[in-house]
Protein backbone atom coordinates (compact mmCIF):
# COMPACT_ATOMS: atom_id res chain seq x y z
CA UNK A 1 0.00 0.00 0.00
CA UNK A 2 2.69 2.49 -0.93
CA UNK A 3 1.99 5.84 -2.43
CA UNK A 4 2.13 4.69 -6.02
CA UNK A 5 0.82 1.25 -5.35
CA UNK A 6 -2.48 2.58 -4.07
CA UNK A 7 -3.06 4.88 -6.99
CA UNK A 8 -4.91 4.22 -10.10
CA UNK A 9 -3.29 5.12 -13.36
CA UNK A 10 -4.59 6.77 -16.47
CA UNK A 11 -7.66 5.30 -18.06
CA UNK A 12 -8.26 4.38 -21.68
CA UNK A 13 -11.44 5.38 -23.42
CA UNK A 14 -13.65 2.37 -23.88
CA UNK A 15 -16.16 2.40 -26.71
CA UNK A 16 -19.63 1.57 -25.49
CA UNK A 17 -20.28 -2.02 -26.57
CA UNK A 18 -21.91 -5.00 -24.89
CA UNK A 19 -19.52 -6.90 -22.65
CA UNK A 20 -20.36 -10.22 -24.32
CA UNK A 21 -19.07 -8.87 -27.65
CA UNK A 22 -15.64 -7.82 -26.43
CA UNK A 23 -12.99 -10.39 -27.42
CA UNK A 24 -11.58 -12.00 -24.27
CA UNK A 25 -8.07 -10.89 -25.12
CA UNK A 26 -9.17 -7.27 -25.08
CA UNK A 27 -10.76 -7.34 -21.64
CA UNK A 28 -8.88 -5.11 -19.22
CA UNK A 29 -10.50 -5.02 -15.78
CA UNK A 30 -7.84 -2.70 -14.36
CA UNK A 31 -9.42 0.46 -15.76
CA UNK A 32 -10.27 2.66 -12.75
CA UNK A 33 -13.38 4.08 -14.46
CA UNK A 34 -14.96 0.60 -14.36
CA UNK A 35 -14.84 0.75 -10.58
CA UNK A 36 -16.03 4.34 -10.34
CA UNK A 37 -19.09 3.50 -12.45
CA UNK A 38 -19.44 0.20 -10.51
CA UNK A 39 -19.68 -1.69 -13.81
CA UNK A 40 -16.69 -3.98 -13.32
CA UNK A 41 -18.82 -6.79 -11.87
CA UNK A 42 -20.18 -7.81 -15.27
CA UNK A 43 -16.62 -8.16 -16.61
CA UNK A 44 -15.61 -10.33 -13.67
CA UNK A 45 -18.74 -12.43 -14.12
CA UNK A 46 -17.74 -13.15 -17.72
CA UNK A 47 -14.12 -13.93 -16.81
CA UNK A 48 -15.13 -16.32 -14.02
CA UNK A 49 -17.29 -18.18 -16.52
CA UNK A 50 -15.16 -18.13 -19.67
CA UNK A 51 -11.56 -17.50 -18.69
CA UNK A 52 -11.09 -17.50 -14.91
CA UNK A 53 -7.31 -17.11 -15.07
CA UNK A 54 -7.10 -14.37 -17.65
CA UNK A 55 -4.09 -12.72 -19.25
CA UNK A 56 -4.25 -9.06 -20.21
CA UNK A 57 -1.23 -8.32 -22.39
CA UNK A 58 -1.62 -4.59 -22.51
CA UNK A 59 -2.86 -2.18 -19.87
CA UNK A 60 -1.92 1.10 -18.25
CA UNK A 61 -0.21 -1.05 -15.62
CA UNK A 62 1.57 -3.39 -18.01
CA UNK A 63 0.68 -7.03 -18.66
CA UNK A 64 -0.98 -8.92 -15.81
CA UNK A 65 -2.89 -12.06 -14.92
CA UNK A 66 -6.36 -11.77 -13.41
CA UNK A 67 -7.29 -14.49 -10.92
CA UNK A 68 -11.06 -14.31 -10.61
CA UNK A 69 -12.28 -17.48 -8.88
CA UNK A 70 -12.42 -17.94 -5.11
CA UNK A 71 -10.39 -21.14 -4.91
CA UNK A 72 -7.65 -19.98 -7.29
CA UNK A 73 -7.31 -16.77 -5.28
CA UNK A 74 -7.03 -18.80 -2.08
CA UNK A 75 -4.31 -20.95 -3.68
CA UNK A 76 -2.22 -17.92 -4.66
CA UNK A 77 -2.77 -16.06 -1.39
CA UNK A 78 -1.60 -19.01 0.71
CA UNK A 79 1.48 -19.72 -1.40
CA UNK A 80 3.75 -16.92 -0.23
CA UNK A 81 6.87 -18.87 -1.05
CA UNK A 82 5.98 -18.86 -4.75
CA UNK A 83 4.04 -15.60 -5.03
CA UNK A 84 5.99 -12.67 -3.64
CA UNK A 85 4.78 -9.40 -2.09
CA UNK A 86 8.22 -7.77 -2.27
CA UNK A 87 8.11 -4.06 -3.08
CA UNK A 88 11.21 -4.25 -5.27
CA UNK A 89 9.45 -6.76 -7.52
CA UNK A 90 6.42 -4.50 -7.76
CA UNK A 91 4.72 -5.00 -4.43
CA UNK A 92 1.11 -5.72 -3.59
CA UNK A 93 -1.03 -3.76 -6.04
CA UNK A 94 -1.44 -3.78 -9.80
CA UNK A 95 0.34 -0.43 -9.94
CA UNK A 96 4.03 -1.19 -9.33
CA UNK A 97 5.71 0.35 -6.32
CA UNK A 98 9.05 2.10 -6.69
CA UNK A 99 8.49 2.91 -10.35
CA UNK A 100 8.51 6.67 -10.36
CA UNK A 101 11.40 8.97 -9.53
CA UNK A 102 9.07 11.57 -8.05
CA UNK A 103 7.86 9.11 -5.47
CA UNK A 104 9.20 8.03 -2.12
CA UNK A 105 10.50 4.46 -2.07
CA UNK A 106 8.48 3.52 0.95
CA UNK A 107 8.92 0.19 2.63
CA UNK A 108 6.20 -1.55 4.60
CA UNK A 109 5.78 -5.07 5.87
CA UNK A 110 2.75 -5.84 3.73
CA UNK A 111 5.13 -5.50 0.77
CA UNK A 112 7.86 -7.70 2.21
CA UNK A 113 8.47 -11.44 2.17
CA UNK A 114 9.68 -13.63 5.02
CA UNK A 115 11.55 -13.30 7.31
CA UNK A 116 11.52 -9.50 7.58
CA UNK A 117 7.75 -9.35 7.13
CA UNK A 118 7.20 -11.67 10.07
CA UNK A 119 9.37 -9.74 12.53
CA UNK A 120 7.81 -6.37 11.72
CA UNK A 121 4.26 -7.64 11.69
CA UNK A 122 4.76 -9.31 15.05
CA UNK A 123 5.91 -6.01 16.52
CA UNK A 124 2.62 -4.21 15.83
CA UNK A 125 0.09 -7.06 15.98
CA UNK A 126 -0.56 -6.73 19.75
CA UNK A 127 -2.22 -3.33 19.16
CA UNK A 128 -5.12 -5.03 17.39
CA UNK A 129 -5.09 -8.38 19.20
CA UNK A 130 -8.29 -9.49 20.99
CA UNK A 131 -7.13 -8.50 24.48
CA UNK A 132 -6.41 -4.94 23.35
CA UNK A 133 -9.72 -4.75 21.49
CA UNK A 134 -11.55 -5.49 24.74
CA UNK A 135 -10.02 -2.30 26.13
CA UNK A 136 -10.89 -0.33 23.01
CA UNK A 137 -14.52 -1.38 22.76
CA UNK A 138 -16.04 1.00 25.35
CA UNK A 139 -14.03 3.91 23.97
CA UNK A 140 -15.17 3.26 20.39
CA UNK A 141 -18.76 2.77 21.55
CA UNK A 142 -18.84 6.05 23.43
CA UNK A 143 -17.41 7.91 20.45
CA UNK A 144 -19.75 6.23 17.99
CA UNK A 145 -22.70 7.20 20.18
CA UNK A 146 -21.52 10.81 20.35
CA UNK A 147 -21.20 11.00 16.56
CA UNK A 148 -24.72 9.62 16.03
CA UNK A 149 -26.23 11.85 18.73
CA UNK A 150 -24.89 14.93 16.94
CA UNK A 151 -26.71 14.16 13.68
CA UNK A 152 -29.93 15.94 12.65
CA UNK A 153 -33.01 13.76 12.09
CA UNK A 154 -35.02 14.25 8.90
CA UNK A 155 -32.46 16.40 7.07
CA UNK A 156 -30.24 15.32 4.20
CA UNK A 157 -26.66 14.68 5.33
CA UNK A 158 -23.60 13.06 3.77
CA UNK A 159 -23.13 9.76 5.65
CA UNK A 160 -19.53 9.40 4.44
CA UNK A 161 -18.40 12.71 5.89
CA UNK A 162 -20.61 12.74 8.98
CA UNK A 163 -20.22 9.14 10.15
CA UNK A 164 -17.85 6.87 8.20
CA UNK A 165 -14.90 9.26 8.15
CA UNK A 166 -15.50 10.51 11.70
CA UNK A 167 -15.67 7.09 13.34
CA UNK A 168 -12.66 5.57 11.58
CA UNK A 169 -10.57 8.66 12.21
CA UNK A 170 -11.42 8.61 15.90
CA UNK A 171 -10.53 4.93 16.15
CA UNK A 172 -7.25 5.48 14.38
CA UNK A 173 -6.40 8.40 16.65
CA UNK A 174 -7.10 6.11 19.61
CA UNK A 175 -4.84 3.35 18.26
CA UNK A 176 -1.97 5.78 17.72
CA UNK A 177 -2.79 7.78 20.87
CA UNK A 178 -2.67 10.70 18.43
CA UNK A 179 -3.22 14.30 19.60
CA UNK A 180 -7.02 14.45 19.59
CA UNK A 181 -7.57 17.93 18.20
CA UNK A 182 -5.32 17.23 15.25
CA UNK A 183 -6.83 13.89 14.27
CA UNK A 184 -8.12 15.24 10.93
CA UNK A 185 -4.48 15.08 9.81
CA UNK A 186 -4.75 11.28 9.86
CA UNK A 187 -7.64 11.31 7.40
CA UNK A 188 -5.77 13.73 5.18
CA UNK A 189 -2.62 11.58 5.13
CA UNK A 190 -4.66 8.48 4.43
CA UNK A 191 -6.39 10.16 1.49
CA UNK A 192 -3.13 11.61 0.17
CA UNK A 193 -1.48 8.20 0.24
CA UNK A 194 -4.03 6.69 -2.11
CA UNK A 195 -4.92 9.69 -4.29
CA UNK A 196 -4.37 10.16 -8.00
CA UNK A 197 -2.81 13.53 -8.95
CA UNK A 198 -5.55 15.78 -10.27
CA UNK A 199 -8.32 13.84 -8.52
CA UNK A 200 -9.08 16.77 -6.27
CA UNK A 201 -7.04 15.48 -3.33
CA UNK A 202 -3.50 16.25 -4.55
CA UNK A 203 -2.45 18.14 -7.65
CA UNK A 204 0.89 16.45 -8.26
CA UNK A 205 3.25 13.75 -7.06
CA UNK A 206 5.49 16.50 -5.68
CA UNK A 207 2.66 17.72 -3.48
CA UNK A 208 2.08 14.19 -2.23
CA UNK A 209 5.73 13.74 -1.47
CA UNK A 210 5.82 16.95 0.57
CA UNK A 211 2.72 16.10 2.56
CA UNK A 212 3.92 12.59 3.33
CA UNK A 213 7.26 13.89 4.54
CA UNK A 214 5.33 16.27 6.77
CA UNK A 215 3.45 13.22 8.07
CA UNK A 216 6.70 11.44 8.79
CA UNK A 217 8.14 14.42 10.65
CA UNK A 218 5.01 14.73 12.76
CA UNK A 219 5.18 11.07 13.74
CA UNK A 220 8.91 11.33 14.36
CA UNK A 221 8.04 13.95 17.00
CA UNK A 222 5.60 11.57 18.70
CA UNK A 223 8.11 8.72 18.42
CA UNK A 224 10.83 10.73 20.13
CA UNK A 225 8.47 11.47 23.04
CA UNK A 226 7.56 7.82 23.42
CA UNK A 227 10.80 5.96 22.79
CA UNK A 228 11.94 4.26 26.00
CA UNK A 229 8.52 4.85 27.50
CA UNK A 230 7.76 1.61 29.29
CA UNK A 231 3.97 1.92 29.28
CA UNK A 232 1.52 2.36 26.47
CA UNK A 233 -0.21 -0.03 24.12
CA UNK A 234 -0.49 2.45 21.25
CA UNK A 235 1.11 1.62 17.92
CA UNK A 236 3.82 4.27 18.12
CA UNK A 237 5.02 3.20 21.55
CA UNK A 238 5.02 -0.42 20.35
CA UNK A 239 7.05 0.35 17.25
CA UNK A 240 9.45 2.60 19.15
CA UNK A 241 10.16 -0.07 21.73
CA UNK A 242 10.26 -3.31 19.74
CA UNK A 243 13.68 -4.59 18.66
CA UNK A 244 12.16 -5.47 15.26
CA UNK A 245 11.04 -1.94 14.50
CA UNK A 246 12.91 0.56 16.67
CA UNK A 247 15.90 0.92 14.35
CA UNK A 248 13.86 1.20 11.18
CA UNK A 249 15.26 3.36 8.40
CA UNK A 250 13.24 6.50 7.66
CA UNK A 251 11.36 5.24 4.58
CA UNK A 252 10.49 2.02 6.34
CA UNK A 253 9.20 3.97 9.34
CA UNK A 254 7.05 6.15 7.09
CA UNK A 255 5.92 3.21 4.98
CA UNK A 256 4.74 1.16 7.94
CA UNK A 257 2.95 4.16 9.43
CA UNK A 258 1.08 4.79 6.20
CA UNK A 259 0.25 1.10 5.98
CA UNK A 260 -1.39 1.23 9.41
CA UNK A 261 -3.13 4.53 8.65
CA UNK A 262 -4.55 3.44 5.29
CA UNK A 263 -5.22 -0.10 6.47
CA UNK A 264 -7.27 1.16 9.39
CA UNK A 265 -9.00 4.00 7.66
CA UNK A 266 -10.12 3.75 4.04
CA UNK A 267 -11.23 0.18 4.32
CA UNK A 268 -13.50 0.39 7.35
CA UNK A 269 -14.76 3.79 6.24
CA UNK A 270 -16.04 2.29 3.01
CA UNK A 271 -17.56 -0.71 4.74
CA UNK A 272 -19.49 1.61 7.06
CA UNK A 273 -20.85 3.42 4.00
CA UNK A 274 -21.33 0.21 2.02
CA UNK A 275 -23.54 -1.30 4.72
CA UNK A 276 -26.01 1.58 4.39
CA UNK A 277 -26.16 1.09 0.61
CA UNK A 278 -26.59 -2.68 0.95
CA UNK A 279 -29.46 -2.39 3.44
CA UNK A 280 -31.23 0.26 1.34
CA UNK A 281 -30.95 -1.87 -1.79
CA UNK A 282 -32.27 -4.88 0.14
CA UNK A 283 -35.17 -3.56 2.23
CA UNK A 284 -36.24 -7.09 3.20
CA UNK A 285 -32.86 -7.52 4.89
CA UNK A 286 -33.23 -4.15 6.62
CA UNK A 287 -36.61 -5.28 7.94
CA UNK A 288 -35.08 -8.56 9.12
CA UNK A 289 -32.40 -6.58 10.94
CA UNK A 290 -34.99 -4.40 12.68
CA UNK A 291 -36.86 -7.53 13.81
CA UNK A 292 -33.71 -9.39 14.86
CA UNK A 293 -30.94 -6.99 15.87
CA UNK A 294 -28.91 -9.94 17.16
CA UNK A 295 -28.14 -10.62 13.48
CA UNK A 296 -25.70 -7.68 13.51
CA UNK A 297 -22.99 -10.21 14.39
CA UNK A 298 -23.44 -12.11 11.13
CA UNK A 299 -24.36 -9.02 9.11
CA UNK A 300 -20.98 -7.44 9.75
CA UNK A 301 -18.87 -10.00 7.85
CA UNK A 302 -21.55 -10.01 5.12
CA UNK A 303 -21.12 -6.24 4.74
CA UNK A 304 -17.36 -6.75 4.44
CA UNK A 305 -17.85 -9.43 1.77
CA UNK A 306 -20.44 -7.43 -0.12
CA UNK A 307 -18.39 -4.22 -0.07
CA UNK A 308 -14.93 -5.81 -0.55
CA UNK A 309 -13.15 -2.56 0.41
CA UNK A 310 -9.92 -3.55 -1.36
CA UNK A 311 -10.71 -4.88 -4.82
CA UNK A 312 -7.46 -6.81 -5.19
CA UNK A 313 -3.99 -7.65 -3.99
CA UNK A 314 -1.16 -8.43 -6.35
CA UNK A 315 1.77 -10.86 -6.23
CA UNK A 316 4.79 -11.52 -8.43
CA UNK A 317 5.61 -15.11 -9.43
CA UNK A 318 9.06 -16.16 -8.20
CA UNK A 319 9.17 -19.22 -10.48
CA UNK A 320 7.27 -20.77 -13.37
CA UNK A 321 4.04 -22.28 -12.15
CA UNK A 322 0.47 -23.14 -13.06
CA UNK A 323 -2.83 -21.70 -11.87
CA UNK A 324 -6.13 -23.11 -13.11
CA UNK A 325 -4.40 -24.81 -16.03
CA UNK A 326 -2.60 -21.65 -17.22
CA UNK A 327 1.17 -21.37 -17.28
CA UNK A 328 2.44 -18.47 -15.21
CA UNK A 329 6.03 -17.45 -15.93
CA UNK A 330 8.59 -16.33 -13.39
CA UNK A 331 8.28 -12.56 -12.96
CA UNK A 332 4.63 -12.36 -14.05
CA UNK A 333 2.26 -10.01 -12.28
CA UNK A 334 -0.61 -11.95 -10.69
CA UNK A 335 -3.67 -10.00 -9.55
CA UNK A 336 -6.08 -11.66 -7.11
CA UNK A 337 -9.42 -9.93 -7.62
CA UNK A 338 -11.05 -10.34 -4.22
CA UNK A 339 -14.09 -8.45 -5.51
CA UNK A 340 -14.60 -11.20 -8.09
CA UNK A 341 -13.85 -14.13 -5.77
CA UNK A 342 -16.41 -12.77 -3.32
CA UNK A 343 -19.04 -13.13 -6.08
CA UNK A 344 -17.99 -16.65 -7.11
CA UNK A 345 -21.22 -18.61 -7.37
CA UNK A 346 -19.40 -21.95 -7.13
CA UNK A 347 -18.31 -21.19 -3.55
CA UNK A 348 -20.77 -18.61 -2.20
CA UNK A 349 -24.46 -19.27 -2.47
CA UNK A 350 -26.43 -16.47 -4.19
CA UNK A 351 -23.33 -14.28 -4.10
CA UNK A 352 -24.95 -11.22 -5.70
CA UNK A 353 -27.41 -11.01 -2.85
CA UNK A 354 -26.84 -9.29 0.47
CA UNK A 355 -28.05 -11.76 3.12
CA UNK A 356 -27.52 -10.82 6.75
CA UNK A 357 -27.93 -14.33 8.14
CA UNK A 358 -25.63 -16.37 5.93
CA UNK A 359 -24.43 -19.67 7.33
CA UNK A 360 -20.68 -19.06 7.05
CA UNK A 361 -20.49 -15.29 6.73
CA UNK A 362 -16.77 -15.05 7.48
CA UNK A 363 -15.90 -17.24 4.54
CA UNK A 364 -14.98 -14.37 2.22
CA UNK A 365 -11.80 -13.02 0.67
CA UNK A 366 -11.95 -9.37 1.75
CA UNK A 367 -9.21 -9.77 4.38
CA UNK A 368 -7.05 -11.99 2.21
CA UNK A 369 -5.63 -15.26 3.52
CA UNK A 370 -2.21 -16.54 4.52
CA UNK A 371 0.57 -14.61 6.20
CA UNK A 372 -0.53 -11.24 4.79
CA UNK A 373 -4.13 -11.62 5.97
CA UNK A 374 -5.47 -8.34 7.29
CA UNK A 375 -4.16 -7.92 10.82
CA UNK A 376 -6.91 -5.45 11.73
CA UNK A 377 -9.77 -7.73 10.72
CA UNK A 378 -11.25 -8.10 14.21
CA UNK A 379 -10.97 -4.35 14.82
CA UNK A 380 -12.77 -3.67 11.54
CA UNK A 381 -15.56 -6.04 12.59
CA UNK A 382 -15.69 -4.46 16.03
CA UNK A 383 -16.16 -0.96 14.63
CA UNK A 384 -18.90 -2.11 12.28
CA UNK A 385 -20.67 -4.06 15.00
CA UNK A 386 -20.62 -1.11 17.38
CA UNK A 387 -21.84 1.43 14.84
CA UNK A 388 -24.78 -0.77 13.81
CA UNK A 389 -25.68 -1.52 17.42
CA UNK A 390 -25.67 2.19 18.21
CA UNK A 391 -27.60 3.05 15.03
CA UNK A 392 -30.24 0.50 16.00
CA UNK A 393 -30.69 2.14 19.42
CA UNK A 394 -31.34 5.54 17.84
CA UNK A 395 -32.78 5.29 14.35
CA UNK A 396 -35.48 3.22 12.68
CA UNK A 397 -34.02 3.87 9.25
CA UNK A 398 -30.96 5.37 7.62
CA UNK A 399 -32.57 6.18 4.30
CA UNK A 400 -30.45 6.62 1.20
CA UNK A 401 -31.92 9.64 -0.60
CA UNK A 402 -29.61 9.87 -3.61
CA UNK A 403 -27.12 7.84 -5.60
CA UNK A 404 -23.74 7.21 -3.95
CA UNK A 405 -20.63 8.67 -5.56
CA UNK A 406 -17.66 6.36 -5.99
CA UNK A 407 -13.90 6.77 -6.00
CA UNK A 408 -11.85 6.62 -9.21
CA UNK A 409 -9.57 3.76 -8.16
CA UNK A 410 -8.99 0.17 -9.14
CA UNK A 411 -7.80 -0.74 -5.64
CA UNK A 412 -9.81 1.09 -2.99
CA UNK A 413 -13.52 0.39 -3.51
CA UNK A 414 -14.43 3.76 -2.14
CA UNK A 415 -17.66 5.65 -1.61
CA UNK A 416 -16.98 9.38 -1.57
CA UNK A 417 -20.50 10.67 -0.95
CA UNK A 418 -23.69 9.09 0.31
CA UNK A 419 -26.74 11.31 0.88
CA UNK A 420 -29.02 9.96 3.61
CA UNK A 421 -31.89 11.03 5.85
CA UNK A 422 -32.25 9.67 9.37
CA UNK A 423 -35.60 8.51 10.73
CA UNK A 424 -36.16 8.19 14.46
CA UNK A 425 -37.97 5.22 16.01
CA UNK B 1 -16.42 -42.52 16.59
CA UNK B 2 -13.63 -40.46 18.12
CA UNK B 3 -14.29 -38.61 21.38
CA UNK B 4 -12.81 -35.12 21.78
CA UNK B 5 -13.29 -32.77 24.71
CA UNK B 6 -12.92 -29.02 24.15
CA UNK B 7 -12.27 -27.00 27.31
CA UNK B 8 -13.38 -23.38 27.01
CA UNK B 9 -11.42 -20.49 28.46
CA UNK B 10 -13.85 -20.29 31.39
CA UNK B 11 -13.42 -23.99 32.16
CA UNK B 12 -16.65 -25.30 30.63
CA UNK B 13 -16.17 -28.69 28.99
CA UNK B 14 -17.68 -29.67 25.64
CA UNK B 15 -17.37 -33.42 24.99
CA UNK B 16 -18.17 -34.27 21.35
CA UNK B 17 -17.95 -37.27 19.07
CA UNK B 18 -17.05 -37.35 15.41
CA UNK B 19 -16.20 -39.84 12.71
CA UNK B 20 -12.56 -40.74 12.21
CA UNK B 21 -10.96 -38.81 9.34
CA UNK B 22 -12.54 -35.50 10.27
CA UNK B 23 -10.51 -32.69 11.82
CA UNK B 24 -10.70 -31.14 15.27
CA UNK B 25 -11.96 -27.94 13.64
CA UNK B 26 -14.89 -29.82 12.16
CA UNK B 27 -15.50 -31.59 15.47
CA UNK B 28 -15.89 -28.16 17.09
CA UNK B 29 -17.92 -26.43 14.38
CA UNK B 30 -20.29 -29.31 13.64
CA UNK B 31 -21.09 -29.52 17.37
CA UNK B 32 -21.32 -25.77 17.92
CA UNK B 33 -18.46 -25.62 20.39
CA UNK B 34 -17.93 -21.90 21.07
CA UNK B 35 -14.60 -20.19 20.52
CA UNK B 36 -13.45 -21.86 17.29
CA UNK B 37 -14.06 -19.49 14.38
CA UNK B 38 -12.37 -21.28 11.47
CA UNK B 39 -12.87 -18.38 9.06
CA UNK B 40 -11.00 -19.84 6.09
CA UNK B 41 -12.98 -23.04 5.82
CA UNK B 42 -10.28 -25.37 7.14
CA UNK B 43 -7.55 -24.65 4.63
CA UNK B 44 -4.80 -23.60 7.05
CA UNK B 45 -5.03 -20.01 5.86
CA UNK B 46 -6.25 -17.85 8.74
CA UNK B 47 -5.30 -19.16 12.21
CA UNK B 48 -8.77 -18.66 13.74
CA UNK B 49 -9.06 -22.27 14.97
CA UNK B 50 -6.16 -22.01 17.39
CA UNK B 51 -6.19 -24.57 20.23
CA UNK B 52 -3.84 -25.59 23.01
CA UNK B 53 -3.39 -29.34 22.99
CA UNK B 54 -3.52 -30.81 26.50
CA UNK B 55 0.11 -31.57 27.45
CA UNK B 56 -0.76 -35.25 28.00
CA UNK B 57 -1.77 -35.48 24.33
CA UNK B 58 0.74 -33.26 22.57
CA UNK B 59 3.19 -36.01 21.66
CA UNK B 60 0.48 -38.13 20.09
CA UNK B 61 -0.98 -35.14 18.19
CA UNK B 62 2.48 -33.90 17.27
CA UNK B 63 3.98 -30.48 17.80
CA UNK B 64 3.92 -27.65 15.33
CA UNK B 65 6.37 -28.33 12.48
CA UNK B 66 8.96 -25.62 11.85
CA UNK B 67 8.71 -23.90 8.51
CA UNK B 68 5.13 -25.04 7.94
CA UNK B 69 2.25 -22.82 6.86
CA UNK B 70 0.66 -23.59 10.20
CA UNK B 71 3.71 -22.22 12.04
CA UNK B 72 3.87 -19.20 9.73
CA UNK B 73 0.29 -18.31 10.65
CA UNK B 74 0.38 -19.14 14.36
CA UNK B 75 3.29 -16.80 14.99
CA UNK B 76 0.83 -13.88 14.71
CA UNK B 77 -1.83 -15.39 16.99
CA UNK B 78 -2.32 -14.21 20.55
CA UNK B 79 -1.34 -16.35 23.53
CA UNK B 80 0.47 -19.17 21.74
CA UNK B 81 2.35 -21.83 23.70
CA UNK B 82 4.51 -24.82 22.80
CA UNK B 83 1.27 -26.84 22.71
CA UNK B 84 -0.45 -24.53 20.19
CA UNK B 85 -1.88 -26.03 17.00
CA UNK B 86 -4.53 -25.18 14.45
CA UNK B 87 -7.53 -27.45 14.91
CA UNK B 88 -7.95 -27.76 11.12
CA UNK B 89 -4.59 -29.51 10.98
CA UNK B 90 -5.43 -32.13 13.63
CA UNK B 91 -6.89 -35.12 11.83
CA UNK B 92 -8.79 -37.36 14.20
CA UNK B 93 -8.36 -41.12 14.29
CA UNK B 94 -8.67 -43.90 16.87
CA UNK B 95 -5.25 -43.07 18.29
CA UNK B 96 -6.64 -39.69 19.36
CA UNK B 97 -9.81 -41.05 20.97
CA UNK B 98 -10.23 -39.09 24.24
CA UNK B 99 -8.24 -36.06 23.05
CA UNK B 100 -8.46 -32.87 25.16
CA UNK B 101 -8.08 -29.45 23.50
CA UNK B 102 -8.19 -26.09 25.23
CA UNK B 103 -9.80 -23.15 23.44
CA UNK B 104 -8.15 -19.73 23.87
CA UNK B 105 -10.16 -16.72 25.06
CA UNK B 106 -10.58 -15.32 21.55
CA UNK B 107 -9.51 -16.16 18.02
CA UNK B 108 -7.64 -13.66 15.95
Amino acid sequence: MATRSMQSGPDREEPDRPIAEIPLAEIDVSRPSLFQSDKVGAFFERLRREDPVHYCSESAFGPYWSITRYNDIMAVDTNHKLFSSEAKLGGIAIQDMHNDATNLELEMFIAMDQPKHDAQRKAVTPAVAPSNLLLLEPVIRERAGAILDSLPVGEEIDWVKSVSVELTTMTLATLFDFPWDERAKLTRWSDVTTAIPGSGIVESNEQRREELIECAMYFKGLWDQRVDRSEGSDLITMMANSPATREMPFLEFLGNLLLLIVGGNDTTRNSISGGVIALNQNPDQYEKLRQHPSLIGSMVPEIIRWQTPLTHMRRTALADSEIGGKRIAKGDKVVMWYLSGNRDETVIERPEEFIIDRKNPRQHLSFGYGIHRCMGNRLAELQLRIIWEEIHKRFRLVEMVGEPERLLSNLVRGITRLPVKLHAH
Amino acid sequence: MVKVTFVAHDGRRFPVEIEPGMTAREAALFNEVPGIDGDCGGQCACATCHVHVDPAWIDRVGRLADDSMEADLLQFAEGTTTESRLACQIKLDDRLDGLVLRVPEQQY
